[in-house]
C-alpha cells in the first residue's frame, strides 16, 4: 500500500461537504472523529481509501467520509468489501456496521469474513438496539430488555460479539467505549496497521432508543474501575487506584487486589493479543466485571488474498497460457477444410 | 438374436445415438469420447447428457439411470434430437426407462449380463424382456459385455474386480465406434493423458474399447455398418464446447479484450455450477474467484470488485436469482457494470434441478424492488453462450447497468462444435472507466447518447466519492429525498434501458421474411425451433418464418414492425407463456398464439411440426 511519508493530511480533509445527522448526543460522531484523526496518523493516500457499510444508523458514516464510500443494502457490507479488496488488495477497505446489520441479517457474511481473514477493518457500532427503524431489540439486547418489540420485555438471549468473532476464527478483535476517542483512535490505527481481518466493536450509546445502555461501565465516574483496558505485554491490571487485576485461579479469571492475601503484581496475568490460542481471549471477552476493553486478541495470520496470490503465482508459473487464444486453440481442435 | 438382413455400409444424413446405464456407469464419458471422435471426424455434432439428481443413486434403479444422448450428422445438426437410432443399455433399468425413445425398427444393444433376476426385478420387469418378445419390433444386439470384458482383462496386472466391471462401458463404446466407422485413436489419446500415472488403467481400457471394435468387426450378427459423411460446415478451427464452457470463456476474452481483470463471485448451485468449475481454473489470465458463503455475497461481492473496477460477474440458476434480487438492484440503483448469469433450471422452488426450463424470465424482467429494469440477453446454443457472455459484458461496461444474460440446462450441459473465435475477431469494448482526476466531474454525470455514467473507481485521486442505494441526486449523486429528483432519476434509468436498443442488432427472421406464420422463440430452444421450421420449408412450407430473439429488454426496435409481416404469430416456450406476456405488453393489435411445454425436457420435433402446420393448412 501507498503510504505518505510525511503527515499529508489533517482530520478535516477526510471530512465530506456532507452535513451529519445523526441524533445529538450519538456516540457516532466520537467514532467518525476518532477515525477522522485516525486516517492522517496511518499515512495512507485518500484516494487509497474506501468505507463500505450496510443499513442503520450508523451505516450512513460513508457519506461523511471524503473517501471513496458505498452505503449499499443491510447486513451485507462485508461482502462487498470482500470484493473491493479482492479487485484492488492495494487498498485500506473499511466495513462500517451495526449489530442488527452484522450479527443478524448479516450474519453470515460476519462469519465467513473472519473465517477468510482478508485485510479488511470492520467496526461494528453495538447499541443493542435498532435505532434506524425506531427501537427494537437488536441480536446484542439483553433478555428482558424492553423495546418496540418486546414490550413485555426481550425473550431472545444476546449474542456477544466477541464471542461470536472468536468462535469464527477473528484474529483481531478489539473492545472500546464510545466515549473514550483517544484510546479509541489509536485502535483504528493498529486495526489498520493490522494484516488481516481486524474487527472493533464500539460499545455505542443510543441516546433516543437505548440511552445508557453501557453506562455501568463507560461512565467517567465507574469507568476505571469497571474497565480493563488490556495492552499487549502489560499487566492486566485496572480501578482507579491500579490495584486490581486478573488472576486465572483453575479454569476461570479472577479478579484480585494487589496487596490482599499475599497477592503481588507479579501475579497479575500479562496481557498476551498475540497468542495463537484464543482460549484466554474468549475468556476475556465474556467478562463482565471488568468489562475488558482494548486489542484483546492481534494473532498474526496469513490474509486470505496472501493465500490467492500466492496460488496465481504459482500457477501461473506452471501455465503456458498468456492470452485466451493460448487456452482456446489448445488440446482437442480441429480443421474443416473449405 | 437373428437381425433383418439389410444393405452393408447404409449411407445416413444423421444418426442419434443414446447411451444409458447405471450412474456409475460412465455413461457421460462414453458419449463424449463419442461425439468428440466424430466432431473431429468432421461431423456436426450435438449432445444432451440427462442424469439423476441423486449422485450415486441405487444401483439397478429406475430413478438411478444416466443417459447421454449424441447426434451426429453430415447435415447441420441443431439439436441433440428426440428419437433415437441407437439405444446402448448397460442395464435393464436403463432399457425400461428409455425403450419408448426408440424408433421401430431400430438397434438396442444390451449387456446380457446385467439382465440378472436381480436387476430385473430392481427394474420392475415381471419377465426377461429379452426373452418375452416384447421387444420384437426393434433390432435387439444382445452381447455379454461384462464377461467379455473380464476375459478380455484377465492377464492384467493390477486391477481389482471393481475396475475391471467398470470398463466395461468401453466395450460398448469400441463397439460403436466400428458400427459408425470411427477410429478409436481419439480416445486412446485421451486415456494416456487422463490416466498418466495409471498405466494399468490406460492398458485395460485400450484393450477393452479395441476387444469391442474388433467384436463388433468380427461378429456376423452385426449385419451392416453406417456411413455420415463429414458434415458441410464452415472452413475454420473448431473443438467442441459446452455451453457452461462457452460462457466462462466468452467473460475471458470479454476481459482480455477490455483491459480489465475478471472477478467472479459464485455460490455452487446446479446447473450453473460448472461456470465456476471452469474460471477459476484460469488464475494464469488473473481470473479472481469467490466461491462465497452464499448467493448473496456471491453478487454482493462481485459488487465490490465492479465499484473497484474490475470486470465482475456472479453466476446461478432460478433459485439463487430470488435471493440476489436485492443486490441487483443495488447494481442497477448505483449504475454499475455487472453480469449476473441465470442458467435456468425447472422451478418454481427448488423445482426440477437437473431439467431445463425457461420459467425465470419474468423473474429476470421484474424480480426486484421498485422500478428497477435491466438489460436481459439469452445465449441460444451451447456455442453461441460464448458470443453472448461477451455481448452482455460489453453492454455492461458500456452501458453501466447490470446485464441478465438468461442460459439454460439443455444449452449449459449440451455440447457442440465451436468455430474457434480469436479475441483479435471480437468487437472492440470500450468502457467508461475515468482513469484521471477530471475537473467538475459528478458522480452522475452521464454520456450524452447512452446515458451511461462514468466509471471513477477507487485509487484515482481526486475522484472520490460515494454511492449507494438510496436515492440520489441527479447530478453530485448525493443522498436526495427531493419528489421532483426521484421522478427524474426513476425516468432515466429507464430511459436508459430503452437506449439500448441504439447499440443492439435489428431482429432478424430465419427462412421467410413475411407470410402466414411467424415462430417465435428465445433462449435455449433455438435447436429445437429452428429444425422444425426448417423441416417444414424442406417439405415446400416457404410462408413460415422464424424470429429467435437474443435481446430480450430492451427489445430489437424492429420488433413490431416484423411482427406485421405475418398473418399469425405464435411464441414457443418451456413455460406458461412468460415472453408472450412481455411482448403482449409491449405491442398491440397482434394476436398471440402461444407453445407451451413444462414438462423439465426441450421440444420435440414432431410436436412442433405438427403444431405449424395445423397453423398454415
Amino acid at each position: 500500500m501507498e503510504t505518505t511519508a510525511v503527515k499529508e493530511y489533517t482530520y478535516k480533509d477526510f471530512a465530506s461537504d456532507q452535513e451529519v445527522r445523526w441524533c445529538p448526543g450519538c456516540d457516532d460522531y466520537v467514532i467518525l472523529r476518532s477515525v477522522q484523526k485516525a486516517l492522517p496518523e496511518i499515512g495512507i493516500k485518500k484516494e487509497n481509501v474506501v468505507f463500505i457499510s450496510g443499513i442503520g444508523c450508523s451505516s450512513r458514516f460513508p457519506y461523511y467520509m471524503d473517501t471513496y464510500g458505498m452505503h449499499s443494502i443491510h447486513g451485507r457490507a462485508a461482502a462487498i468489501a470482500s470484493g473491493v479488496k479482492l479487485a484492488n488488495p492495494d487498498l485500506s477497505v473499511w466495513v462500517i456496521t451495526g449489530d442488527g446489520d452484522s450479527l443478524a441479517i448479516g450474519g453470515n457474511h460476519f462469519i465467513h469474513v473472519l473465517r477468510r481473514n482478508l485485510d479488511l477493518n470492520i467496526i461494528l457500532f453495538n447499541n443493542e438496539i435498532y435505532g434506524l427503524t425506531k427501537g427494537q431489540f437488536s441480536p446484542t439486547s439483553l433478555v428482558g430488555q424492553k423495546t418496540k418489540s418486546s414490550p413485555y420485555g426481550n425473550t431472545q438471549p444476546p449474542f456477544s460479539a466477541g464471542e461470536l468473532a472468536l468462535g469464527a476464527q477473528a484474529r483481531f478483535f478489539a473492545r472500546i467505549g464510545g466515549n473514550t476517542p483517544k484510546e479509541m483512535t489509536e485502535i483504528f490505527i493498529q486495526s489498520q496497521k493490522y494484516k488481516g481481518t481486524s474487527l472493533v466493536e464500539v460499545l455505542q450509546n443510543c441516546p433516543i432508543f437505548n440511552d445508557g445502555c453501557f453506562a455501568k461501565y463507560t461512565d467517567k465516574a465507574v469507568r476505571e474501575d469497571r474497565q480493563l483496558y488490556v495492552e499487549h505485554g502489560k499487566p492486566m491490571i485496572f480501578g482507579k487506584d491500579r490495584d486490581k487485576g486478573l488472576i486465572l485461579k483453575g479454569i476461570r479469571l479472577e479478579v484480585v487486589t494487589i496487596g490482599e492475601n499475599g497477592i503481588e503484581e507479579t501475579d497479575i496475568l500479562i496481557h498476551n493479543a498475540k497468542e495463537h490460542d484464543p482460549t484466554l481471549h474468549q475468556m476475556l471477552v465474556r467478562l463482565e466485571y471488568p468489562m475488558v476493553t482494548g486489542i484483546i486478541r492481534s494473532f498474526n495470520d496469513t490474509t486470505f488474498e496472501e493465500r490467492e496470490d500466492a496460488l496465481t503465482v504459482q500457477v501461473k508459473a506452471n501455465s503456458s497460457f498468456r492470452k485466451t487464444d493460448d487456452l482456446f486453440f489448445s488440446g482437442d481442435v480441429y480443421e474443416i477444410k473449405e | 438374436m437373428e437381425a433383418k438382413t439389410e444393405n452393408p455400409q447404409e449411407i445416413l444424413e444423421s444418426v442419434i445415438i443414446r447411451f444409458v446405464g447405471d450412474s456409475g456407469d460412465g455413461m457421460q464419458l462414453t458419449g463424449t469420447q463419442f461425439s468428440d471422435t466424430s466432431a473431429m471426424f468432421g461431423n456436426d455434432v450435438a449432445t444432451f447428457p440427462n442424469y439423476p439428481a441423486e449422485i450415486r443413486a441405487p444401483q439397478g434403479s429406475l430413478y438411478g439411470v444416466s443417459g447421454y444422448q449424441v447426434h451426429i450428422g453430415s447435415v447441420e445438426i441443431s439439436t441433440p434430437g428426440d428419437e433415437v437410432d441407437l439405444l446402448v443399455a448397460m442395464n435393464p433399468a436403463g432399457l425400461k426407462t428409455n425403450l419408448h425413445a426408440v424408433k421401430p425398427g431400430h438397434t438396442i444393444i444390451v449387456d446380457t449380463d446385467s439382465f440378472t433376476k436381480k436387476n430385473l426385478e430392481k427394474a420392475l420387469y415381471e419377465s426377461n424382456p429379452l426373452e418375452d418378445n416384447s421387444l420384437e419390433n426393434y433390432r435387439v444386439i444382445e452381447v455379454s459385455m461384462t464377461s467379455l470384458t473380464k476375459e478380455t482383462l484377465k492377464e492384467v496386472q493390477g486391477l481389482d474386480n471393481k475396475a475391471i466391471t467398470r470398463s466395461k462401458n468401453m466395450f460398448a463404446l469400441g463397439m460403436v465406434y466400428w458400427m459408425y466407422h470411427r477410429s478409436t485413436e481419439h480416445t486412446i489419446e485421451f486415456f494416456q493423458k487422463k490416466f498418466k500415472s495409471k498405466p494399468e488403467i490406460i492398458e485395460a481400457n485400450t484393450k477393452v474399447l479395441n476387444a469391442g471394435y474388433y467384436f463388433a468387426e468380427t461378429l456376423e450378427l452385426i449385419p451392416n455398418a453406417y456411413t455420415i459423411s463429414p458434415a458441410k460446415m464452415e472452413a475454420g478451427t473448431y473443438r467442441i464446447v459446452m455451453g457452461n464452457t462457452a460462457t466462462a470463456w466468452g467473460f475471458l476474452a470479454a476481459a482480455e479484450k477490455s483491459g480489465l481483470e475478471l472477478f467472479l463471485g459464485s455460490y455452487p448451485i446446479t446447473p450453473a455450477s460448472d461456470i465456476l468449475h471452469e474460471l477459476v481454473k484460469h488464475k494464469h489470465f488473473g481470473v479472481k474467484t469467490l466461491q462465497a458463503e452464499d448467493e448473496i455475497a456471491g453478487i454482493t461481492s462481485a459488487i465490490g470488485a465492479s465499484f473497484a473496477g474490475d470486470l465482475a460477474i456472479t453466476t446461478t440458476s432460478g433459485p439463487g436469482l430470488a435471493l440476489k434480487g436485492e443486490a441487483l438492484g443495488l447494481a442497477m440503483m448505483i449504475e454499475l457494470p455487472l453480469v449476473l448469469v441465470n442458467v435456468q433450471r425447472g422451478g418454481p422452488s427448488t423445482g426440477l434441478p437437473t431439467k431445463t426450463e425457461q420459467s425465470d424470465l419474468l423473474q429476470a424482467m421484474y424480480g426486484r424492488n421498485g422500478e428497477s429494469p435491466v438489460i436481459i440477453i439469452a445465449a441460444s446454443t451451447p456455442a453461441n453462450c460464448f458470443n453472448y457472455a461477451y455481448e452482455a459484458a460489453k453492454l455492461t461496461l458500456e452501458h453501466m447497468t447490470p446485464v441478465i444474460l438468461m442460459s439454460d440446462g439443455y444449452i449449459a450441459n449440451g455440447s457442440a462444435p465451436w468455430k474457434i473465435q480469436s479475441v483479435n475477431e471480437m468487437p472492440e469494448i470500450k468502457n467508461n472507466l475515468l482513469k484521471e482526476f477530471k475537473e467538475n466531474w459528478h458522480p452522475y454525470d452521464r454520456d450524452q447518447d447512452s446515458l451511461a455514467r462514468y466509471w471513477a473507481v477507487p485509487g484515482t485521486p481526486g475522484m472520490e466519492h460515494r454511492v449507494g442505494g438510496l436515492e440520489k441526486d441527479k447530478v453530485t449523486g448525493n443522498v436526495s429525498y427531493d419528489p421532483e429528483n426521484h421522478e427524474y432519476m426513476t425516468n432515466i434509468r429507464a430511459e436508459k434501458i430503452k437506449r439500448v436498443q441504439n447499440y443492439i442488432p435489428d431482429q432478424e427472421t430465419e427462412f421467410a421474411d413475411s407470410g402466414d406464420l411467424l415462430v417465435i422463440g428465445w433462449g435455449g430452444t433455438y435447436g429445437s425451433l429452428h429444425s422444425a421450421v426448417k423441416h417444414l420449408n424442406d417439405e415446400g412450407y416457404k410462408n413460415i418464418g422464424f424470429a429467435h430473439f437474443h435481446y430480450l429488454n430492451p427489445l430489437p426496435t424492429n420488433t413490431e414492425a416484423l411482427l406485421k409481416r405475418f398473418k399469425k404469430i405464435i411464441v414457443c416456450e418451456l413455460n406458461t407463456g412468460q415472453f408472450v406476456k412481455v411482448l403482449k405488453s409491449s405491442f398491440n393489435g397482434f394476436e398471440f398464439l402461444q407453445f407451451n411445454k413444462i414438462q423439465g425436457l426441450p421440444f420435440a420435433n414432431n410436436e412442433l411440426v405438427q403444431k405449424f402446420k395445423q397453423l398454415v393448412t
